[in-house]
């Protein structure tokens, strides 16, 4: 028994982030977000040649072949990096196909997907979060009708894996007659929503529904690493903050008032650490786990990052307010994943329904 | 990440499963019938003092902390008691095998484990608590003894013990943490007086102890005269283990879940209250938070790593947790979770409400919240420490 990341894992995740401290530094994410013609290529290009457009998908099809553990993991490093990268699909597409896809439907998409000339978006969020303002869509003969709102890289997209209001799992092409993408503009402008209109979208099933349900965990388990990563931004840099800022003659860390809101986020993250292993890792090895632990890692993770976005600000003091020190990107970055594929309360709902305490 | 066990592993699970199967008689309620030979049973087969020597009276086992997890899952799961905990196994034992003299050992050791000595730990007083080594208690040199006089407050089983533990200021010239020593001495020398501290729950947990020229041999320090900081440290170590432990927060979060599904209100489950069971589902992520964290800090130590943060916070978050679960049950039970004492209502023994009072001084107890969180800031974090007001 060994709980604990590997040499390789761990150095996965330093390499990532070295990768990101170059290609997507703050200063980059900055002009990312303020121009929406600005589509991150650069970033892209540089995340597909460190191999994580296909860090899921097998090595037969050309990808890295890793777990979701390791997805979680790199998923933590860019919510470090506040990254402009549309990772849900990456990661999402590829077990869409594993799970629910035909060897054909694997064999046309897989290879693309993993080199990065694809990239791809899920858009599941009515089936999952409920649908909002008209939103949903109804398949039949081969063709989507309707809308699905807050989907991750939907503008972008050369692939969107759909759910209609059923649960079923469609495929559509980027370039498919009657799609219409919208921007949905939010508060994280470091990830790009889409609203997806289909009017007699051709589309391709999947030949099993299974797979929305691992769609959902696997989502709840990058958003909880994402909101991981950059919760331990927002720590270390209030942290580093109350080393160096000076009131009354003394660095402010010196004072308990500012010390214990320090060890208070500390003592919240650390554990939510170990959680969101966990949740990764019973993804792939624990089945019957994996829908309890990801509705709680993502729920718990929600929790902890509002009480951390909030107090790292505070320590920061008026400067953590203003853009010039870019505290919000994370702030926001977090408070994106909070609601994204449902709210905590939602969400545990699930969490309660996976383990039998209300009926399924 | 490798959470499955090896054949050696499973097998001694199975081994473990069997002993407590083969004498399910012995038990019940979580309680031996007969205390002393159940801790007997126990060591002889190596499930209490494991890895404590043969020749101080334990089983002599090496250390694997896996297979101690494994005894103490399996022991959780079969509602069985587990071996003495007393003040004097879990925290005199530990710092007598780092520090304590070979005549210590042998004469403390094997008693303790096997019951028949009980012992209590003299380490607060009246004016210094969190600032412990502010201790005034002081050993006046006389002859080959100490007289010791002052007093201590909080100690737990005062009332019982045979033995207790004590930190006595032995250098009064030397700097705070430095005149401090470490010594073992009868309960019955003449000069001692115990009395009940009854808290909020009604019951006398805590005592207050009066010393008054108490007569010790030197001998009786352990770990070296002026060295009793240290040794302290050592033995607060083992009792912040204690009480951070995930798997009773997590065997009292199931019995929550117990709670909330057979208990009803009208004709409403309290399990089927949305809100109810909302605060419960944030309760469990925070439980398996803890428990993964203890997986986590397991396999550093195995692999004889710091552990950093995921260790420090434990203590902090686990009492926090125990007393939050509490609440809820009181909170679930609706006016029922008012009663306490006795009377056909009753629940639980009015187990929840002596747990949600007696959880607070958990809380406070062991280093208080504040202490921790400026532990973990300073040591976890590298905040500098609040300057000295000695020094302006």
């Amino acid at each position: 028994m060994r709980f604990a990341l590997s040499q390789e894992q761990r150095m996965l995740q330093d390499s990532l982030a070295r990768t990101l401290a170059e290609a997507s530094s703050l200063e980059r994410v900055r002009r990312f977000a303020g121009d929406p013609k600005d589509k991150g290529a650069d970033i892209w290009q540089a995340m597909a040649e460190f191999g994580l457009a296909g860090i899921v998908v097998p090595e037969a099809f050309g990808g890295l072949g890793l777990g979701l553990l390791e997805a979680a993991l790199a998923s933590e490093a860019l919510g470090a990096a506040v990254a402009p990268v549309a990772f849900m699909g990456v990661v999402l597409a590829p077990i869409a196909l594993m799970r629910g896809g035909s060897e054909a439907q694997r064999a046309e998409w897989l290879p693309k997907l993993a080199s990065g000339e694809v990239m791809a978006a899920a858009a599941i969020s009515e089936p999952i979060a409920g649908p909002r303002d008209g939103a949903g869509v109804t398949a039949a003969d081969g063709k989507l009708n309707g809308k699905a709102l807050f989907v991750p890289g939907g503008l972008a997209a050369g692939l969107i894996v759909a759910a209609d209001r059923t649960g079923g799992l469609h495929l559509v092409r980027g370039d498919a007659a009657g799609l219409t993408r919208t921007l949905m503009p939010g508060i994280d402008e470091t990830r790009r929503l889409a609203e997806l209109s289909f009017i007699d979208t051709p589309a391709e099933p999947l030949v099993s529904n299974e797979a929305l349900g691992a769609l959902r965990d696997a989502a709840w388990v990058i958003l909880a690493a994402d909101t991981l990563g950059a919760s331990q931004v927002m720590l270390d840099k209030a942290v580093a903050y109350a080393k160096e800022r000076r009131q009354f003659g003394r660095v402010i860390g010196s004072f308990q008032a500012v010390k214990h809101l320090c060890a208070e986020m500390a003592a919240e993250l650390e554990p939510a650490r170990a959680l969101v292993w966990y949740a990764a890792y019973a993804f792939d090895h624990a089945p019957d786990e994996a829908s309890l632990m990801a509705a709680h890692a993502k729920a718990h993770l929600s929790e902890i990052s509002r009480f951390i976005a909030r107090t790292s600000t505070e320590v920061h003091g008026g400067i953590g307010m203003t853009d010039l020190l870019g505290l919000h990107y994370w702030f926001k970055r977090i408070g994106m994943n909070r609601q994204l594929l449902g709210g905590p309360e939602k969400v545990r709902e699930m969490a309660a329904r996976a383990q039998g305490l209300i009926p399924a | 990440m490798d959470l499955t066990l090896t054949p050696e592993m499973a097998a001694f699970r199975d081994e473990v499963r069997a002993f407590l199967e083969a004498h399910a008689d012995d038990y019940a309620g979580g309680a031996p019938k007969d205390a002393k030979a159940w801790q007997k049973r126990l060591i002889d087969n190596g499930y209490a003092a494991r890895t404590i020597p043969r020749e101080y009276g334990g089983y002599g086992a090496e250390p694997d902390i896996l297979k101690s997890r494994i005894i103490a899952e399996e022991f959780m799961r079969a509602e069985a008691p587990r071996g003495l905990a007393g003040q004097g196994v879990s925290m005199l034992v530990p710092t007598l095998l780092e520090v304590g003299s070979e005549e210590q050992k042998w004469q403390w050791i094997g008693p303790t484990l096997r019951g028949e000595v009980v012992w209590c730990q003299g380490y607060s007083e009246p004016g210094a608590g969190s600032d412990l080594a502010s201790l005034q208690t002081k050993a006046v040199e006389d002859g080959d003894d100490f007289l010791i006089s002052g007093s201590k407050i909080w100690t737990s089983t005062a009332q019982l013990a045979d033995m207790i533990f004590c930190l006595v200021r032995t250098e009064p010239e030397a700097a705070k943490h430095e005149g401090i020593s470490y010594i073992l001495f009868s309960m019955k020398t003449p000069g001692i007086e115990v009395r009940p501290l009854t808290t909020m729950t009604g019951q006398a947990e805590f005592n207050e102890v009066f010393f008054t020229d108490v007569r010790v041999p030197k001998a009786n320090v352990v770990g070296g005269r002026g060295r009793g900081w240290f040794v302290a440290n050592t033995t607060l170590k083992h009792e912040r283990g204690m009480l951070g432990d995930p798997n009773a927060t997590e065997a009292r979060l199931n019995s929550l879940i117990e709670l909330m599904k057979a208990e009803t209100v009208g004709a409403e489950r309290i399990i089927d209250n949305p809100i109810f069971r909302d605060r419960l589902m944030q309760l469990q992520a925070r439980v398996f938070s803890m428990k993964f964290n203890g997986l986590r800090l397991l396999t550093a130590a195995q692999a004889g790593e710091n552990s950093g943060l995921a260790g420090l916070v434990v203590k902090l978050q686990g009492c926090e947790l125990n007393h939050q679960i509490a609440a809820l049950a009181i909170d679930a039970l609706g006016e029922l979770g008012i009663l306490y004492h006795d009377g056909p209502h009753l629940r639980a023994k009015g187990g929840w409400q002596r747990n949600y009072m007696f959880d607070l001084g958990l809380i406070i107890g062991g280093g208080t919240a504040q202490i921790q969180k400026n532990i973990i800031a300073e040591r976890g974090l590298g905040l500098p420490r609040e300057p000295s007001p000695a020094k302006g």
